[in-house]
């Protein structure tokens, strides 16, 4: 049996969200709030598993008296507020955001970016064709995962994944500034040579498809991938005794990825570099 | 944390440069050449005191930097041994700042300022001469490079160029042990202003030979004028001289802060209605007393000394021509919150501010007006100055604080506010040079009396920065509620007068019908402009516009710290729409306007802080007001 830590009891917070009285527990946040309404609001940066950086400024709504508009995915709930999440600003925001985003990046393997650019009715070519890109080479350092930057959304996971929220490693940040910041080790240095440790938590987090399996990249560029195919099989990890989630992602028969469970209470998704590629030897037939 | 390092090793000067700031590292573990037994038995340190000690990350990269110009694989890997930090977070703190180089690069950089007021003052020509001589910026020749920077806050002797040599300190030499320090350079920095392209040949040939800058004082054109009150030391008393500052009423303020205690002072100041000079005119009371009531401690207090909007020099004459002031100002509001540290987070363009500050800070404390018992009252205060490494960002409250931490100087988004949770987390009041200075007429005369001065919501007088084509550029105060013309009858407007620039880069264009304006914070809202930092930049009509406007631009998408999507591409965005418009006019620039509009909406409401928020607004005001693309 599993057993579920019982959180401390908390208070209630009464805010108007679209014109309805809500209610939710003290410190959530106004996403959290939408969530449990059932209201989509898109999001990025935002990790279930991550403190977000509130960078990527798609979840704006607007906030009865506010000047500005506030990401729903970090504001606090407070009482007395009034928000409202689908207005014309906030609207044009989000069209704007992902219009700038999908104009500098290459947006292909966002989920749901697609369908988001649709609903906003964003038209990134209009920024003409010579608007700048990120421009970046795919990174391939290592036979485990590929960083392929032309993607990156610059949404900070990887970082705080890496860093001080779990894996305390640090082999990565952002250098630069503006336009120009990249994610990064020190020096620009191949990945063998930084300090990474190959767990692959940055992948588990990045949204966007910057960071992937050298099988998934493999797969992509020769046309092979196919999500429709692949099933997913959540197992225990039998390299050691912490006794990790693994989620096998196989298509034809092969292990394509491994990911591991966000709602697992012990690792939270994240794992090492055992459970996250050490998948060879299973398919291994000789 | 996983600490890897590569296999680069510091020179003796890097290795030097470091441990001269942080003292002799205590074992193997911090770098220390040898490895001793006991090292290997037993590890100090770990992740909590590194955290401790991580502030000391932008200090050591300037130590670095200052003595070699950048900063190598190696030097940064015993920056990081020393402070426990992963090197992958020093680099990326690192390359945040435009005055630290990663890549190797000639001792000497002179930075020749390419800004608003330079620009309408003729930089554009002096870069090209400089062309010619020095070949093109970031071509190293004759031991050093040049390249173009924002502005260096300098501006009423725009054009502007400031050399930084890198090299070992003058104070540093004397004491070292044998072997004698490696001849070599010796660090300074030369300020060369108005700048002509010869003058800055000569200048980087021999930087120490360069002529001395004028005083502070020359540039205030009304000094000496008895109705000057934040102004009225500045060309009178010596900025070096404690005792002149006393003799001229200093230290009456604190001795009565003293007699009215912390609550007293804040009521003060509030009574006074002295609200906020860099910008945001927010009610300064009320900002200390929300710090001093909260509960967590200990309590901050944050001079923002970091001046960065172009256009804006005031601080810089303030901090150079008056420091004791400050300090003082900065005794009382310490007082006041209930803070024990203040930090002034200085401009690193601004060494001889830096060298003023620091020489009155040591003179308060040998005086005991700074250190563990000020003036003989039982306070504890202690102020230190921390220097930025050219980031216009960090003029941002909360990105000082991350700069402190030795983090990059990314702003954090509020809720939490400063007061609540600020710098180390901890409850901190922030207020910038000229808020904190008008601290002591407040105590010295009384609030009413000071009150009496402006209009009922602007109260007591304001310092602008005039610059561009003004007969007499400079610092002049005048009382809140003088009109804009006023102000430029005293600088001496020029005869075809195409606009004014109010407030800085952030700011907006008044036009000539307009100069009526009053200074005021409520009389320019009313005008649809704002006072900002108190930017008045004034462009006859030789100065082309739209090239202003692109230059604005450019400083935006240059400064955005990137970290939020609407100001990291929407500066991009916008300034490649402003290329694409340059020399057109009517339809032809409707659809691309049309378009910057939408962006600049989206980055007013969306982006993180206040440079995003207001990258637009000049840009905007100049369509707008001035028709510039009719
Ligand atoms: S690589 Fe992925 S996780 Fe990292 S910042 Fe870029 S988009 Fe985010
Ligand atoms: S993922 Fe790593 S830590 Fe978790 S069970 Fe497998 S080997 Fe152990
Ligand atoms: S608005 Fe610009 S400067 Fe401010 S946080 Fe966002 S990217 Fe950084
Ligand atoms: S010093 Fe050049 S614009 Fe300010």
């Amino acid at each position: 049996m599993t057993a579920v830590p019982l959180q401390p009891p908390r208070r209630l917070v009464t805010f108007t969200l679209d014109g309805e009285e809500t209610r939710v527990p003290e410190g959530s946040t106004i996403l959290d709030a939408c969530r449990s309404a059932g209201r989509d609001v898109p999001t990025l940066c935002q990790g279930d598993t991550l403190t977000p950086k509130n960078a990527c400024r798609v979840c704006v709504v607007e906030v009865e008296g506010a000047r500005t508009l506030a990401p729903a995915c970090s504001r606090r709930a407070e009482p007395g507020m009034t928000v409202r999440t689908d207005t014309e600003r906030a609207r044009h925001s989000r069209k704007v955001v992902l219009e700038l985003l999908a104009s500098s990046t290459d947006l292909s393997t966002t989920p749901r970016a697609a369908e988001w650019i649709e609903e906003y009715e964003a038209e990134p070519d209009r920024f003409g064709t010579d608007a700048a890109r990120v421009d970046e080479q795919p990174k391939v350092d290592n036979d485990l995962y590929v960083r392929d930057y032309d993607k990156c959304i610059l949404c900070y996971k990887c970082v705080d994944a890496c860093g001080e929220q779990w894996q305390n490693t640090f082999a990565i940040a952002v250098s630069g500034r503006g336009f120009d910041a990249r994610i990064s080790t020190e020096h620009d240095a191949a990945l063998p040579d930084s300090a990474c440790v190959f767990c692959g938590n940055c992948i588990e987090v990045c949204p966007t498809g910057a960071l992937s399996f050298s099988s998934e990249f493999g797969m992509r560029a020769a046309g092979t991938w196919d999500e429709t195919a692949q099933t997913r099989t959540t197992t225990v990890c039998a390299y050691c005794g912490v006794g990790c989630n693994v989620t096998l992602h196989v298509q034809d028969n092969e292990i394509v990825k491994v990911t591991s469970p966000h709602d697992n209470p012990v690792t939270h998704g994240n794992l090492c570099i055992k459970g996250r590629f050490g998948f060879q030897h299973v398919q291994n037939r000789d | 944390m996983d600490l890897r390092y590569t296999d680069a090793v510091p020179t003796d000067a890097e290795r030097e440069a470091v441990d001269a700031l942080l003292g002799p590292p205590p074992s193997g573990w911090e770098g220390a050449a040898e490895r001793t037994d006991k090292d290997l038995r037993w590890a100090r340190g770990g992740a909590a005191a590194a955290k401790d000690r991580r502030d000391q990350l932008l200090p050591a990269l300037h130590a670095v930097n200052d003595r070699v110009g950048w900063i190598s694989e190696g030097a940064l890997n015993h920056i990081c041994r020393r402070l426990t930090v992963a090197p992958a977070e020093a680099y990326g703190v690192a390359t945040f700042y435009s005055l630290l180089s990663v890549r190797p690069r000639p001792a000497k950089v002179l930075h020749v300022c390419t800004d608003l007021a330079c620009a309408a003052r003729g930089s554009a020509a002096v870069c090209a001469d400089l062309t010619e001589r020095l070949g093109a910026p970031g071509t190293p020749a004759e031991g050093a490079v040049w390249q173009e920077s924002p502005c260096l806050g300098l501006c009423e002797r725009a054009p502007a160029a400031l050399l930084l040599q890198a090299g070992t300190d003058p104070a540093d030499t004397a004491p070292l042990p044998p072997p004698a320090p490696a001849a070599g350079p010796v660090r300074c920095s030369a300020v060369v202003a108005p700048a002509t392209a010869p003058g800055l040949v000569t200048a980087v040939r021999a930087p120490l030979e360069a002529p001395v800058e004028p005083p502070a004082a020359a540039a205030v054109p009304q000094a000496g004028d008895p109705a000057l009150v934040l102004l009225r030391r500045i060309g009178t008393v010596d900025p070096a001289s404690l005792d002149d500052y006393r003799s001229t009423g200093g230290y009456t303020a604190l001795r009565h802060a003293f007699k009215l205690g912390p609550a007293g002072v804040i009521r003060e100041v509030l009574d006074a209605g002295l609200v906020g000079r860099g910008g945001a005119a927010f009610p300064t009371g009320r900002k200390w007393q929300a710090t001093a009531q909260q509960a967590d401690g200990p309590h901050y207090l944050v001079c923002n000394a970091d001046e960065s909007e172009p256009g804006t020099f005031k601080d810089r004459v303030l901090m150079e021509g008056d420091p004791y002031a400050l300090v003082e100002a900065m005794t009382i509001a310490g007082y006041a919150v209930g803070a024990r540290q203040g930090y002034i987070y200085l401009r690193g363009e601004y060494p001889r501010a830096y060298e003023r500050l620091d020489h009155a800070l040591r003179g308060a404390r040998t005086r005991g007006l700074l250190g563990p018992d000020v003036l003989g009252q039982g306070y504890a205060f202690d102020i230190e100055i921390r220097r930025g490494a050219g980031a216009y960002i960090c003029g941002e409250e909360t990105a000082i604080f991350n700069s402190i931490e030795g983090q990059r100087g990314e702003p954090r988004s509020k809720p939490p506010f400063p007061v609540e949770k600020g710098l180390f987390g901890k409850p901190t009041a922030v207020n910038n040079v000229e808020t904190l200075v008008n601290v002591l007429p407040i105590l010295e005369r009384g609030a009413v009396a000071y009150a009496a001065t402006g209009t009922e919501t602007s109260t007591g007088t304001k310092l602008f920065c005039v610059s561009g084509q003004v007969d007499r550029p400079g610092v002049y105060e005048l009382p809140f509620g003088a009109s804009l013309r006023e102000l430029l009858d005293l600088a001496g407007p020029p005869e075809r007068l195409r606009a004014v620039l109010l407030g800085g880069a952030a700011g907006g264009f008044v036009r000539p019908d307009e100069l009526d304006v009053p200074l005021t914070f409520e009389g320019t809202r009313a005008a649809g402009t704002t006072l900002g930092s108190g930017v008045v930049l004034v462009l006859d009509d030789s100065v082309e516009l739209p090239r202003i406007l692109l230059r604005i631009a450019e400083f935006f998408r240059d400064e955005s710290c990137g970290q939020c999507v609407p100001c990291r591409v929407g500066t991009v965005r916008q300034e490649e729409a402003l290329h694409r418009i340059v020399d057109r006019t009517g339809a032809a620039a409707a659809q691309d306007i049309a378009l910057m509009r939408e962006v600049g909406q989206a980055m007013r409401d969306a982006s993180i802080c206040g440079l995003g928020q207001t990258a637009w607004n000049a840009v905007e005001s100049a369509i707008d007001r001035l028709g510039v693309y009719r």
